[in-house]
């Protein structure tokens, strides 16, 4: 088992160097003068040249590329113009943001397009696997930060329901002491229980509007994989022995189609945490999306740099996470040397 | 049954959060003010170059200058700066020399910075020594009172501080009323200097060390800054709200709903459309005023035909569907800088109205003379960070030129690449737009017309030395009437030359609730928290 890891870990270390290559080529060759935009307004062709030393534009793409990699090993992604701080910083401040709302939002998606699937798979053809299929088409085909504003708008603006979407927290609560970074755990931690309710509550939106996103995939998944089962020769032996219906779907059925959704719940997972980039901006969440795209907006190369190698990063884990649970849950599955 | 369950508990959940909060939010509400924008401030340090325009909100609020502009209403009860006066700050009083070429500021004295230590002359030396030595956009503005050296600035004595500017420059006074010759806490400072960096900006980025009516108790990058106040500021009124939070907002829709539901106080930066329908309702106000020193142009570089033939350029000033582009670009919010009466005198500012109006008849007949009877093609660039108001406003100029035979397409630059584009000057047509925190015309064409610096404004490529011999004349010109009458000569010149044709001065728009008073505009257009307050 340690070898195998070993061995997946090593596996990654090409694919890191073709994406730290590329998203240097990349940030660099978009469209963009950084050192333009930051010299601002009343610039002059001199104050942008040494705007250019100060940043080190002003070096050969390779040079520029070797300190870079230097200082990457080293742990350093550079400083991000837009926030000033260390990308490292920020991209460890801001994980947990979008970290929090991404599991959220699975949650929300499984607890819905699961039963959902499975009931669908249990009538097919009748009008509950219409409903599923309609539902999770219309979840699908809406744009997100649309989905989200219109939630927004009946929910918060027109009911008062739901709390001001102004990021993690309502102004007025203290932010708990970090331990995991979760508010909604942190604050139960910190035992402030008024706290952890105002976060979750901030939550609901934007969990809803990303979660729908991951419906469709989930909810298919399950009720193909449930029908596949049913309709395997176990099934029909069980059904045949005469085995109450509810053992046979649950014991049986249920168990066995939930492997593959398993299996997929991973690239679910990194596929919403992308999808997080619009639902931020709608909701002020002061998570990764957000900070990618005023990063791409502004041609901030360092943060840009930093964002995709560690989305690569987190993927690789995810993927390998994914593999190993795959082992440990299903005796059937081997990676060969 | 498991979804509608769920939806009840999720909403259920959203519903009892809400109702926590609302108990917190009376008790502390009071003095306590939140605003919303879309971005803010990249470090707590406005005197570096790649410190972003937001710093100055910062600045503003945490460090206090040597003088500021008085404040005036006007007749709609509105509340603007007054560029005529200049008021003490921490200087209670200053001397300037006959010939301005000596300023000498004496400072109050029982003002202290955050940490209770006295602020003395040193601190303003060593403040206004670090702003020229930073370069970049802070010594541009420094640079625009004639301050670029360190040995210009002089601490006399404890209380005593002098500027000397050989060249007399009548805006070194009001320049020091902007946010960038602002005192620094020098020996908090000095404490974390190192010899790789000696004026301390790794640590003031992150934290402040001044003696301002705020200082920073939390800031957040990318999502929020909040402000407290210093109750033993010296400098000016006491403010009123003890707290300032300022959050980030990127979606605009989100920022107006928070205003509209009342759990912000005020937004800015909203779409034009927003700020029309906004202040037609009751439920929030809007206080627009137009940009001082601001306006937004059509502009054609000079040196590329055909615009290089005046009276191409003249026909396009007649094709512009100026009052549709006020309506449907702008929604109101901007004042018309076209259709003044043709040979009437122009006022001694700018921007003021252009002497044309849309005549597409006219327009024909000039590219006729000019000698593009079938038209020709071209491309508007504009930028895209801007592109609420820019795009509508090119669109409804592409189909206006269509009528007369000019065919363009509308070139979309991102907002990163909009300076270098502008410096390229490689555009043919752009909808351009400058600002300016000095309220003085010839300062305005300085930056924008005169051929000499040629900024990165002059996206025209103006070349025209009678035109910058006029500009420079105007700058140091002691002689009032004089001075009118140049001004008055650079305008009617511009406007016949046109390389730029003027369109709209967009206004300053803030959205508030009714309650909150003491709004100011400002030239450099930040909120000034320090004089809101919240009605009764």
């Amino acid at each position: 088992m340690i070898k195998l890891i070993a061995k997946r870990f090593l596996s990654a270390v090409p694919s890191l160097i073709g994406v730290i290559i590329v998203t240097f080529v990349i940030s660099h060759t978009l469209p963009g003068d950084p050192a333009a935009y930051f010299a601002g307004p009343s610039a002059t062709a001199e104050s942008i040249a040494e705007t250019k030393a100060r940043l080190g534009l002003d070096q050969p793409l390779p040079a520029q590329f070797v300190t870079y990699v230097g200082d990457l090993v080293q742990g350093d992604l550079g400083r991000s113009f837009n926030s000033g701080q260390p990308v490292l910083t920020d991209l460890v401040r801001r994980l947990p943001a979008s970290f929090e709302l991404t599991l959220y939002a699975l949650l929300f998606a499984i607890v819905v397009a699961v039963p959902l699937g499975l009931w669908a798979a249990v009538n097919p053809g009748s009008w509950i696997d219409h409903l599923c299929r309609g539902t999770v088409t219309a979840a699908a085909a809406f744009p997100s930060f649309f989905t989200a504003l219109v939630l927004i708008f009946v929910f918060y603006y027109k009911l008062g329901w739901a709390p001001s979407p102004i990021g993690r927290l309502a102004i007025y609560f203290p932010v708990p002491p970090t331990v995991t970074g979760f508010f909604t755990i942190d604050a139960l931690i910190a035992g402030d229980v008024g706290t952890a309710r105002a976060a979750l509550g901030q939550l609901v939106l934007p969990a809803i509007s990303l979660g729908l996103f991951a419906l469709a995939p989930l909810a298919r998944m399950t009720r193909a994989s449930m029908i596949g089962v049913l309709g395997s020769e176990f099934i029909t032996t069980a059904r045949a022995e005469g085995l109450p219906r509810r053992k046979i779907l649950w014991t049986y059925g249920f168990r066995n189609a939930l492997l593959p959704v398993v299996n997929i719940l991973g690239m679910i997972f990194s596929f919403l945490l992308g999808a997080n980039v619009l639902i931020e901006q709608v909701f002020g969440w002061p998570g990764i999306g957000t900070y990618a795209v005023e990063a791409v907006l502004t041609s901030d190369y360092a943060a840009i740099q930093g964002f995709v190698v560690m989305m690569a990063v987190l993927y690789i884990l995810l993927n390998l996470g994914v593999d190993i649970l795959n082992m440990i849950v299903d005796p059937r599955v081997r990676y060969d040397d | 049954m498991t979804i509608s369950a769920t939806i009840k508990t999720l909403g259920l959940s959203a519903l009892i959060a809400s109702s926590a909060a609302l108990p917190a939010v009376a008790q502390s509400r009071e003095d306590v003010i939140i605003a919303v924008g879309e971005q803010g401030p990249n470090s707590l340090d406005t005197q570096t170059p790649t410190s972003n325009d937001y710093t100055r909100l910062v600045a503003l609020h945490v460090y206090d200058r040597l003088v500021k502009h008085g404040v005036k209403t006007l007749e709609d009860g509105t509340l603007v700066y007054d560029k005529t006066e200049v008021l003490p700050e921490l200087a209670t009083s200053w001397d300037v020399s006959e010939d301005g070429t000596e300023l000498t500021f004496h400072l109050r004295e029982d003002a202290t910075f955050h940490d209770g230590s006295p602020v003395e002359a040193k601190d303003v030396k060593w403040s206004f020594d670090r702003a020229v030595e930073a370069g970049g956009f802070p010594l541009i503005q420094m640079g625009a009172g004639s301050m670029t050296e360190p040995d210009q600035f002089e601490a006399l004595d404890t209380h005593t501080f002098r500027i000397t500017v050989p060249d007399g420059n009548k805006l070194a006074l009001p320049d020091l009323t902007t946010p960038i010759p602002i005192v620094i806490n020098s020996d908090l400072a000095l404490e974390h200097a190192t010899d790789d960096d000696p004026w301390a900006t790794e640590w003031l980025a992150n934290n402040t060390a001044g003696g301002g009516a705020y200082d920073v108790v939390r800031w957040t990058p990318g999502n929020e800054i909040v402000f407290s106040r210093f109750d033993d500021w010296k400098n000016g009124d006491l403010p009123a709200m003890k707290t300032v939070v300022y959050r980030q907002i990127a979606s605009a829709g989100t920022r107006r709903a928070l205003l509209e539901s009342g759990d912000a106080d005020v937004s800015v930066g909203l779409p034009p459309k927003d700020f029309a329908e906004l202040a037609d309702s009751d439920e929030v106000k809007v206080i627009g005023v137009p940009k001082q020193s601001a306006i937004v142009n059509l502009e054609m570089n000079v040196n590329m035909p055909p615009f290089d033939n005046p009276k191409v350029r003249e026909a396009m000033a007649y094709a512009i569907p100026y009052e549709a582009i006020m309506s449907d670009a702008f929604y109101g919010r901007a004042a018309p800088m076209f259709g003044a009466e043709p040979g009437s005198e122009y006022d001694v500012a700018w921007p003021v109205p252009s002497p044309y109006h849309t005549d597409l008849d006219k327009a024909k007949e000039l590219l006729t003379e000019a000698g593009y009877p079938d038209g020709f093609e071209s491309t508007i660039y504009l930028d895209l960070s801007r592109a609420t108001t820019r795009e509508p406003m090119a669109l409804l100029i592409q189909q206006n030129l269509a009528k007369i035979g000019v065919d363009v397409t509308v070139e979309k630059v991102p907002g990163s690449n909009w300076f270098s584009k502008m410096l390229d000057k490689s555009m043919p047509m752009a909808v351009t737009s400058f600002h300016a925190w000095l309220d003085w015309p010839e300062y305005h064409f300085y930056w924008t017309y005169y051929g000499a610096n040629n900024s990165v404004f002059n996206v025209a490529s103006q070349q025209d030395e009678a035109l910058d011999e006029m500009i420079q004349k105007a700058r140091f010109e002691t002689d009032s009437a004089a001075y009118d009458q140049e001004i008055t000569g650079i305008i009617d010149h511009v406007m016949t030359t046109l390389p730029k044709i003027p369109v709209a001065q967009d206004f300053m728009d803030v959205a508030m609730q009714n309650d909150i008073e003491g709004y100011v505009y400002w030239f450099h257009t930040f909120l000034d928290f320090r004089t809101i307050s919240r009605a009764e």
